[in-house]
């Protein structure tokens, strides 16, 4: 049994997929909620890359801690933006984004 | 100032007085008119009295002079130190014709009282009669040609003013316009003709002028380059000019009687008595200035008015236009007597014939009056009231008309015991003398003078059988007719009265020694250099040596001086020696005059009276003539084909002209520009303004392309962002590491 031995460059390539998936979906998706999940695939491809660099790159432990940095900013921001999806749905009645377009007036 | 030229002045301005509070109150006077206009005329014709009878009575007072400057221009550059002045020249001539314009004036309003009764413009016709008085004085007192020119035309302006009184009718338009430009003819000549002096002399003055020229012509007084005599001829001739239309001398006599459409005590006032004498006066005036030639010129053109008019008058219908060419006749006697130098005798004709003159036209006016008055009785309103084949038999009915009428008649046919005896006489015997001395054409001047004679007493006594006498015409209006009022009955007799010999000299057969020409008013000496005068000398003359005969052409002249001058020079021997056969022919002349008067008066008693049937067979046979005769022998028809076609011709001709090229062109320019405004509009429309919208649409465009970015949409922005991140790293890619 032959084991393609895993390096850098999978997990990089992982964390470029994981990144257009995420920014395909937060620009795509109509749904609030799930333009909140492209943004945190977004957001854990960048960690993918961290914890990667610092497994085989040159930045010992800072990915490591970056990466637990950015879970918890993550927490935060999802936090925040439920509270702005829930004014969202007060306001007008769904929380399609498309119909969210006061801005520009 | 002389207490007479103080109150000739007076007289002088109490007639304006008149016209200026009459024109501008003619609402509120109205009917009352007269009451302001008699007194002040009266007072003025008292002052002339007084001034006339003061001035005539003073031996060796020749002439009293006044002026003042008026404008001075200074030193006017090529012509010296120029001043128009004032000047009031009073000499017997002058203060004998004051009574006369006053006295006429006078009696004329008082029986415009009358016959103007009921007018529409009472008023008016009061303040022009008072303007006309104004005027005709200031011609007669005027010392200076520039001041006579003004009140000339303003004796013109006047007499055409009251001309077209009724200027609602054609007739009275047409007159007074016809008067006007025929005498703006003769005007403009006489204007000229004041300037060919001024330009020599650099003066209006009478006594200057005459002053200059005594003392001999110098040789720049030339007009075209001709000589001094020559021009000083012209000269003359060009102020006849004047005369010639004022006083309605042939070819510009035709105004006269178109001029009888005015009212009649008009006509009695302004062309009969005294504007008409205007140009009589002119000449008289200025006779010591006429040459040989001028003199020989002015005789003929009066003697051939005289009896051209004559022979229209024998047979014209309307009471009016008879007097009217009786008075081109009259006035063309007193020419001719003023051109043959007999200037004392045409100025006592001149106002002789004011007198009865006037007395004739208010009594036509009387009989006007009374004939308008029975036709309008009768409803009446075909029949022409001017018209004397309608008349006759009037005299029963009217006899204070008819006897005034009968004794002017008298005076102008010229019988014994009247003034117009007198003063006719004087004419033909100083017309045998010149014609006699002159000989050549000068020899018709006597001639045509008793022809004349003849004529005048045949057409006056065919209008006063036809009017006074015989059988009525119309016997239903004669029943009618009754005499004028006193207020038009009274001028007449007053009138009447002055036609006697009396007021003239005490022996009724000849005015030689009577008090007018012996004491009163005498011929001017002439001033024109011997050699230009008229060729005849006195018997026994002898010229003096060369020297003293003229001044040598160049010599420096010197102005006349202020004082006793040019009006007491001695008679020139041309002068003694026509007095001298003047003298000798009186009897002669009046033996021939009376003649004709009498053969005259015979012919109309024939043929109007003892044989009417006459007449008539007369009028079949000289059918032509007789036509001829009465439309004035054609000349206003060939004046209006000559003059007037012509005029109107070129009148039609400018005005296509302006029509079709002129108005063309206005229009062509018209058109074009409206062309041109359209292409600009056009362009306007869509070029500039294109411009204009494509650089809003364009902005437009670049607005909404902006916008288009502007979503609102986050996820939008966020793509823009992801976009800006690639580029940016694509950017940084190769601008960083491969450069």
């Amino acid at each position: 049994m032959n084991y393609i031995p895993v390096g850098l460059t999978h997990f990089l390539v992982l964390s470029a997929v994981l990144l257009v998936l995420g920014i395909f979906t937060m620009l795509t998706r109509r749904n609030a909620i799930a333009v909140l999940m492209g943004i945190e695939l977004i957001l854990n491809a960048a960690n993918i890359n961290f914890v990667a660099f610092t497994r085989y790159g040159a930045i010992n432990l800072g990915g490591q801690a970056i990466a637990l940095f950015v879970i918890v900013m993550a927490a935060c921001e999802a936090a925040v933006a439920l509270a702005i999806v829930l004014n969202l749905f007060k306001r007008q009645g769904s929380i399609n984004v498309r119909q969210a377009d006061q801005l520009r007036d | 100032m002389d207490q007479l030229i103080l109150l000739s002045l007076v007289a002088l301005g109490l007639p304006l007085l008149v016209f200026l509070l009459v024109i501008f109150n003619q609402r509120a006077l109205a009917d009352r008119a007269h009451l302001i206009a008699l007194p002040a005329m009266a007072f003025s014709s008292a002052l002339a009295c007084y001034v006339a009878w003061i001035k005539v009575r003073t031996p060796g007072l020749l002439a009293i002079e006044w002026s003042a400057d008026w404008i001075r221009f200074g030193n006017v550059p090529g012509l010296g130190p120029l001043v128009i002045r004032h000047s009031i020249l009073l000499d017997n001539m002058t203060a004998i014709l004051l009574v006369v314009v006053t006295g006429v004036s006078l009696l004329v309003h008082v029986f415009s009282i009358g016959y103007m009764r009921k007018d529409t413009r009472y008023a008016r016709y009061f303040a022009f009669l008072g303007l006309f008085t104004f005027a005709m004085l200031g011609v007669v007192l005027a010392g200076n040609l520039f001041q006579l020119y003004m009140f000339w035309e303003l004796v013109g302006f006047s007499s055409y003013s009251l001309i077209a009184h009724w200027y609602e009718r054609h007739g009275p338009q047409y007159a007074s316009k016809k008067a006007f430009i025929v005498n703006r003819i003769g005007d403009a000549f006489f204007f000229i003709g004041i300037l060919l002096l001024f330009s020599e002399f650099r003066t209006f003055e009478f006594r200057e002028i005459f002053g200059y020229i005594e003392q001999g012509l110098p040789l720049s007084f030339s007009m075209l380059g001709l000589a001094p005599e020559t021009t000083l001829t012209i000269a003359g001739l060009l102020i006849f000019c004047g005369a010639v239309a004022k006083s309605a001398q042939f070819p510009l006599h035709v105004w006269l009687p178109d001029a009888m459409e005015g009212p009649t005590p008009v006509s009695a006032l302004i062309h009969a008595a005294t504007m008409v004498a205007a140009g009589v006066y002119l000449m008289a005036r200025l006779f010591p200035i006429l040459t040989g030639n001028a003199m020989l010129i002015v005789a003929l053109t009066g003697a051939f008015t005289s009896v051209l008019a004559a022979t229209i008058a024998i047979t014209q219908r309307d009471i009016k236009r008879v007097l009217a060419y009786s008075t081109v006749s009259q006035l063309g006697l007193m020419i001719m007597s003023i051109g043959s130098g007999a200037v004392a005798a045409g100025f006592f004709h001149l106002v002789t014939h004011a007198v009865f003159k006037a007395c004739l036209f208010l009594g036509a006016g009387s009989v006007i009056h009374a004939m308008h008055r029975a036709l309008h009785d009768l409803h009446d309103h075909e029949t022409d009231a001017q018209d004397i084949h309608n008349m006759g038999g009037l005299f029963r009915r009217m006899p204070v008309t008819g006897w005034t009428y009968l004794v002017a008649t008298l005076a102008i046919t010229g019988l014994p015991l009247t003034a117009g005896f007198l003063s006719k006489d004087e004419i033909l015997a100083g017309s045998m003398a010149y014609g006699g001395l002159q000989q050549g054409i000068a020899l018709a001047i006597p001639w045509i003078g008793l022809a004349v004679t003849l004529l005048t007493a045949l057409y006056m006594w065919r209008q006063v059988f036809l009017v006074f006498f015989g059988n009525p015409a119309r016997p239903a209006v004669q029943e009618k007719i009754r005499e004028s009022p006193y207020v038009m009955t009274v001028p007449l007799v007053a009138l009447a009265v002055f036609c006697v010999w009396f007021w003239f000299g005490r022996n009724p057969l000849s005015a030689e020694h009577g008090w007018f020409l012996s004491k009163w008013v005498k011929t001017p000496a002439s001033v024109v250099p011997p050699q230009t005068a008229p060729p005849f000398r006195p018997a026994g003359y002898v010229p003096p040596p060369q020297e003293f005969a003229s001044q040598p052409f160049g010599a420096a002249i010197t102005p006349p001086q202020e004082g006793a001058h040019v009006w007491e020079l001695p008679p020139m021997p041309h002068q003694v020696a026509l007095e001298r056969a003047r003298v000798a022919n009186t009897g002669m002349a009046e033996g021939a005059a009376l003649g004709s008067a009498l053969a005259g008066f015979l012919f109309a008693f024939v043929l109007f009276v003892w044989r009417p049937s006459w007449s008539a067979s007369l009028r079949r046979a000289f059918r032509p003539f007789y036509n001829a005769s009465q439309r004035g022998w054609y000349l206003d028809a060939i004046y209006d084909f000559i003059v007037v076609d012509t005029v109107m011709l070129t009148a039609r001709v400018t005005a296509w002209f302006d029509r079709r090229i002129l108005d063309g062109f206005v229009n062509l320019a018209a058109r074009a520009t409206v062309l041109l405004a359209h292409i600009t509009g056009w362009f306007d429309k869509y070029v500039i303004d294109g411009i204009v919208t494509l650089t809003g649409a364009t902005v437009q465009f670049l607005g909404l392309m902006a916008r288009s970015v502007q979503t609102g949409r986050v996820q939008t922005y966020l793509a823009w962002v992801v976009a800006a991140v690639v580029v940016a790293l694509v950017v940084l890619r190769f601008a960083l590491f491969h450069s």
